[in-house]
């Protein structure tokens, strides 16, 4: 079981960072793909194959490249660039804060990028973005602060090899992240900015003005930031690495079952609910770790 | 080789049709013949598409729609035309407003007949269309090996 670890402690930094820049976006691939086969199943349709993500974004790359402006592309290659900067920073043990930040900033400037067109559905898809950055950030920075609460580090290498359960001390915190995960995997009922699924009020949202490659790079930070995420969710489990991969797997197919069985909220609905959950159940968990030191 | 036969993405245009083939093409993405299983997927958004999918006659009004959605599709782009009214414009042709089939506005690459055409002979036509959108993108690579 602690193989694992000591191949991770075996490694340098760079190479740690060299490696998830490699297998992430495979493993984001093929998860994006397990996604829509699944999604297909619960319909009762056979779905695509495993491996249609790839497909999509090698034929995305052939296309030709349409540019409204330039600022829209390089808004697009900031995002991808902070994503796979934060995931690096993460997979390479460093501090949890600064990946949280970074990661805020990589959203930044993909809101940047849908604001940076005529377009007034990019527009709407771009606000939404914004509100739903504003929704979810709050339960982001608490979870961060529960596992120092706990581990008394920020550091991603000392959270993992923490010996006791974090998962025990976090219950609350687990469930509000669980719930603004939803938001972050883009799934319904909160994939106001922009959707996977065919017909919505606003098109594609926020990438209604991006084509080809520029679309290509948006779909692989996409994977980058899901690896990174199901990597949060590990952490509540470190202490057992076969546990929690197992856990990050069941979130997976939990988020996807949520998205099959409900239809979107109005933002308003999306902002007010997790921003309750977070106060409720984040808020009331930092409350009791702090009245039991 | 092209990834286009393997990730066909079609956007979906009614010029003027009765909603008899528009139907159809909706079906064919239902469980029962499931066209996501050829990784196609319906966009909605023309600089998502490979490929348009244009059913009805087409009309004094429709032709602007019809075009603009053409010109903003990234290159290699193909247009099917589904259903008799956008093949010929039909029994529609004599109207007054009425221009004739797709034809007569973009360059048409692959014909689906059948009032209202079947969703096994859309989903026929849409493979067909993904041999043309191989077939451009060759020839793409080829003019820009040259210049």
């Amino acid at each position: 079981m602690n193989a694992i670890y000591d191949v991770y402690q075996s490694l340098s930094i760079p190479s740690r960072m060299l490696v998830f820049l490699v297998l992430a976006p495979l493993v984001g691939g093929f998860l994006a793909g397990a996604d829509r086969k699944l999604s297909a199943r619960f319909q009762g349709r056979y779905g695509p194959p495993l491996r249609q993500p790839f497909f999509d974004v090698l034929k995305l790359f052939q296309k030709e490249r349409i540019l409204v402006n330039k600022f829209q592309n390089f808004n697009i290659i900031l995002f991808f660039l902070f994503t796979v900067f934060s995931g690096a920073l993460f997979f390479a043990g460093a501090d949890l804060l600064l990946v949280i930040f970074s990661l805020a900033l990589a959203g930044t400037f993909f809101i940047l990028g849908g604001f940076a067109v005529g377009s007034p559905y990019s527009h709407i898809g771009a606000e939404r973005e914004l509100i739903q950055m504003v929704a979810y950030e709050p339960m982001v920075i608490l979870m961060a602060v529960g596992m120092y609460q706990v581990t008394g580090s920020f550091k991603v290498a000392m959270l993992v090899q923490h010996q006791q359960p974090l998962i025990l001390f976090l219950p609350g915190i687990f469930a509000g992240f669980l719930y603004i995960l939803t938001i972050k995997f883009r799934k319904s009922p909160f994939d106001l900015s922009m959707s996977h699924h065919a017909h919505q009020e606003i098109v594609r949202g926020i990438t209604t003005e991006f084509s080809g490659p520029t679309l290509g790079l948006i779909e692989i930070s996409h994977w980058y930031e899901n690896v990174l995420l199901l990597g949060m969710v590990y952490l509540f489990f470190g202490f057992n690495p076969w546990i929690a991969l197992t856990v990050c797997l069941a979130t997976y197919v939990f988020e996807i079952f949520i998205d099959m069985n409900y239809a979107r909220f109005k933002w308003q609905l999306t902002f007010a609910s997790s921003w309750l959950f977070t106060a409720v159940v984040g808020g009331s968990n930092i409350i009791v770790l702090a009245m039991m030191k | 080789m092209g990834w286009f036969k393997r990730s066909p993405w079609v956007l979906h245009y009614n010029a003027t049709a009765c909603n008899g083939c528009d139907t159809e093409v909706i079906v064919s993405l239902t469980p029962l013949y499931d066209l996501e299983r050829f990784g196609i997927v319906n966009t909605g958004n023309p600089k998502h598409a490979d490929i348009l999918l244009a059913t009805g006659s087409v009309n004094a009004k429709s032709v602007q729609v019809l075009k603009n959605l053409y010109n903003q599709m990234p290159e290699p782009k193909a247009v099917v035309a589904v259903g008799l009214c956008a093949i010929s414009g039909c029994v529609f042709q004599d109207c007054y407003n009425v221009q004739g089939g797709v034809d007569k506005v973009l360059p048409v690459d692959v014909y689906i007949p059948g009032c209202a055409a079947r969703p096994e002979a859309i989903i026929d036509g849409v493979i067909q269309a993904c041999d043309v959108l191989e077939r451009k993108h060759a020839e793409r690579k080829k003019a820009r090996k040259r210049s």
